[in-house]
C-alpha cells in the first residue's frame, strides 16, 4: 500500500489548503446538505409509520404497517424487531424473554452491526434533531463549554446501566430513557416525557456541546460497540487531504477524524462514528466519502492514480 | 524511581476509589428512581395475560403493541411522571373497562412474555378483582340496581344475587357478590356503576383479599373451594326461549335465583 502512495510522478506536492464555503445558489446548498435532508426525512418517516400504525391504522396486506415503537415494533405482523441493548438490559434482569424479541433484538444487531452502529444515533433516534438544533444554536450563540467530560464516560453509564439491571431487577435504562420517553410519547400520546428531552437540550445548548449524545448517552456507546464491525464506513483519502480541519469542526465526534490514523488504514474506524455524513461535503478536496469497507482499499488505491478531484 | 512508581500507583489507585464512589452513587441515585418509578402505584391494571407485577416490570419493553392490538380504546402507555410506572401498559375501567376477546389480540401481540402466552381461554384472566363498597352500592341500600350483574360477561359466576333483610324492616334487598374465583377483572362492572363514583371498583386482588391460613377446618365449601355465606346461584342454564330476551325482563323477574 504505501509503495503505491509513494510511485514516482503519483505525488501530487504540497497544495494550497483551501477552506470550505457554502455555496450560493440552491441546488448547491441542497446538494451540500444532501446527507442532513435524507437523515431528516429518515427521522421523520420513523416516527410517522409507527404514528401513523397505531392512529391511522396503516396497513399492509391486512397486517398493521410497524406496529410498537423503538424499544420493539413488528412489521406487517411478521418481522419482529426489538432494541438490542433493551433486551440485553431484560436478560440482565435474569428473566427469560420470548423468542420473538430475542429474533428482533438479532435483526436489528444484525442491521446495525452491517450498516453503521450509530447510523441509529443519526438516522434514527428522534433526540438528535435536537441535540442537532441545540448544537446549531450554541454555534450561532458562540457559547463555550461550562464543564468538561470524558467521551468514554458513556461507556461506564452503559455497564452501570447493566449492573443496575442485574442488581434491581429492571431493564434499568429503559425506566430512564430520555430516547424512549420521547419516542413514546410521540406515538402514544404526549407526557411529561418531554421534559428529559427538554433537559438534553438545555445541558447540549448551555453545558457542553453535544453533550448527551456525544458523552453520556449509553445507547449510543452500545451502538458504538456494534459499530467496531459496521461495513459502511467513511473513506479517507489521505493524497487529497490538505488536513484543512473542516471535517473537524462539523463533526459530532471529532475524536473519530483522527486523521494520521485514518491515513494509515484509508477510513474512519472508530464506532464512534456516527455515519451521519457531515463531513464527506464539507471537505473541499472531497477526500471523505461513503464506502463499503471490503472496497476501501482498493478504491483509495485507485484514486492515487488519478489527479484530485476538486469539488466547488 | 521507585518512589515515582510508587507515586503513580498511589496516584492510580485514588482514581480508582474516586471512580469506584462517583458511580456507586450515581448507581444509588438511579436505583432511587427506579425503585420510586416502579413502585408508583399498586393499582396499575394490566392487560390480560399480564405475568405477575415485579415480573411484568422486568419483562415489560415498554413497546406499545398490546395497545396497538386491542380493538377498543382500553389499553393505554404511562407517560412519564403519571401516577403509573413509566410506560408501561394499564387500563383504567371506569373510562375503558377491558371487553374480554375471546382471541386476546393483545397477549398475542406482546414479543416478550410479559403478556403470557399461557392464558388461553380470556376467562382465566386475572387483571383484578372487584370489590364492592356495601355503603354506596345502591342494591345494598335497598335500591333496585344489579347493573353490575347484569352487565358482568362471567355472568352469574364473578357476580352473584342474593336475597338480604331489608333495611329498617322494608323488603328484602337484592345483593350483588363477587367472587375471586371467577372475577377477571376486565371492569365492565365498574364501567356500568350507575352511581357518581363507581360503587365497585376493580384493584389488584392481592390489595383486599386476606389469607386464611391452612390449619382452618370450614365446614362449606362453594364449589370453587371457596367459602361464601350465600352460595351463588347457577347461572341460568336453560334457553327461555323469546319471553327470556323481552326487554324489562331480566334475571330478576324469572325467578332463576334462590
Ligand atoms: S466522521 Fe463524518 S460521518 Fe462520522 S460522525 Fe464525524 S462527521 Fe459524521
Ligand atoms: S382482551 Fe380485548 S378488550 Fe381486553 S385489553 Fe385485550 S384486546 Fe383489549
Ligand atoms: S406488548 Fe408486551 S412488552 Fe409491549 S407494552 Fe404490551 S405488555 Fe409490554
Ligand atoms: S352497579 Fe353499582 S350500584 Fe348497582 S348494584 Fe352494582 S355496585 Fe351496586
Ligand atoms: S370485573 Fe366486574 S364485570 Fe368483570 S368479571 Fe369481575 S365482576 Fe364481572
Amino acid at each position: 500500500m504505501t509503495d503505491v502512495r509513494h510511485e514516482p510522478g503519483a505525488e501530487p506536492g504540497p497544495r494550497p489548503v483551501r477552506l470550505y464555503g457554502l455555496p450560493d445558489s440552491l441546488g448547491g446548498k441542497l446538494w451540500v446538505w444532501r446527507y442532513l435532508i435524507l437523515r431528516r426525512l429518515t427521522q421523520f418517516l420513523v416516527i410517522l409509520l409507527f404514528f401513523a400504525t397505531a392512529h391511522w391504522a396503516w396497513n399492509l396486506f391486512g397486517e398493521p404497517l410497524i406496529s410498537g415503537n423503538l424499544s420493539a415494533s413488528s412489521v406487517v405482523g411478521l418481522i419482529p424487531l426489538a432494541d438490542p441493548f433493551a433486551v440485553l438490559q431484560i436478560l440482565f434482569t435474569r428473566h427469560v424473554l420470548a423468542t420473538e424479541v430475542l429474533i428482533g433484538a438479532g435483526i436489528v444487531l444484525a442491521f446495525y452491526a452491517l450498516i453503521g452502529g450509530r447510523v441509529f444515533c443519526s438516522w434514527v433516534c428522534p433526540v438528535n434533531p435536537v441535540t442537532d438544533l441545540a448544537g446549531w444554536l450554541r454555534n450561532k450563540l458562540g457559547l463555550s463549554n461550562a464543564l468538561h467530560l470524558n467521551r468514554s464516560l458513556r461507556y461506564y453509564v452503559l455497564v452501570l446501566a447493566l449492573v443496575l439491571a442485574l442488581v434491581t431487577g429492571l431493564a434499568a435504562f429503559e425506566w430512564v430513557s430520555p430516547i424512549a420517553m420521547l419516542h413514546r410519547e410521540l406515538i402514544f400520546g404526549i407526557g411529561m416525557g418531554l421534559i428529559g428531552v427538554a433537559g438534553i437540550f438545555l445541558f447540549d445548548l448551555m453545558v457542553l456541546r453535544h453533550g448527551w449524545c456525544g458523552h453520556l448517552c449509553p445507547l449510543g456507546a452500545f451502538y458504538s460497540l456494534v459499530g467496531r464491525v459496521a461495513q459502511v464506513r467513511i473513506r479517507f483519502d489521505e493524497r487529497t487531504c490538505t488536513k484543512c480541519g473542516e471535517c473537524i469542526r462539523v463533526c459530532p465526534e471529532p475524536q473519530v477524524l483522527n486523521l494520521n490514523q485514518a491515513a494509515r488504514r484509508g477510513l474512519v474506524t472508530s464506532g464512534e462514528c456516527t455515519n451521519c455524513g457531515r463531513c464527506v461535503p464539507v471537505c473541499p478536496e472531497a477526500s471523505l466519502s461513503f464506502d463499503l469497507r471490503p472496497l476501501i482499499q482498493r478504491h483509495n488505491q485507485m484514486s492515487n492514480h488519478y489527479s484530485p478531484r476538486r469539488t466547488s | 524511581m521507585a518512589q515515582a512508581a510508587g507515586g503513580s500507583r498511589r496516584a492510580f489507585l485514588i482514581r480508582l476509589v474516586q471512580g469506584a464512589s462517583l458511580a456507586a452513587s450515581a448507581g444509588l441515585v438511579w436505583t432511587y428512581v427506579l425503585r420510586n418509578q416502579a413502585r408508583a402505584t399498586p393499582f396499575a391494571l394490566r392487560p390480560p395475560g399480564a405475568v405477575p407485577e415485579a415480573e411484568f416490570h422486568a419483562l415489560c419493553i415498554k413497546c406499545g403493541q398490546c395497545v396497538n392490538a386491542c380493538p377498543y380504546d382500553t389499553l393505554r402507555l404511562a407517560t412519564a411522571w403519571e401516577s403509573m410506572p413509566i410506560g408501561s401498559p394499564y387500563f383504567r375501567p371506569r373510562e375503558y373497562p377491558c371487553l374480554m376477546c375471546p382471541d386476546i389480540p393483545c397477549k398475542e401481540a406482546c414479543p416478550t412474555g410479559a403478556l403470557s402466552a399461557d392464558l388461553e381461554d380470556i376467562e382465566d384472566a386475572r387483571m383484578g378483582l372487584a370489590v364492592i363498597d356495601t355503603e354506596n352500592c345502591l342494591s345494598w341500600q335497598g335500591l333496585r340496581c344489579e347493573v353490575c350483574y347484569l352487565s358482568c360477561p362471567v355472568r352469574g359466576k364473578a357476580i352473584s344475587l342474593e336475597r338480604r333483610p331489608g333495611v329498617d324492616g322494608g323488603l328484602a334487598r337484592i345483593v350483588p357478590w363477587v367472587h375471586s374465583a371467577h372475577c377477571t377483572g376486565c371492569g365492565i362492572c365498574e364501567n356500568r356503576c350507575p352511581t357518581d363514583e363507581a360503587t365497585i371498583r376493580v384493584v389488584d386482588g392481592s390489595l383486599v383479599q386476606g389469607r386464611m391460613g391452612a390449619h382452618y377446618r370450614l365446614r362449606a365449601h362453594d364449589p370453587a373451594g371457596l367459602m361464601v355465606f350465600d352460595p351463588p346461584p347457577e347461572p341460568p342454564a336453560v334457553d327461555r326461549g323469546v319471553e327470556g330476551r323481552v326487554p324489562g325482563l331480566d334475571a330478576l323477574n324469572l325467578g332463576d335465583w334462590p
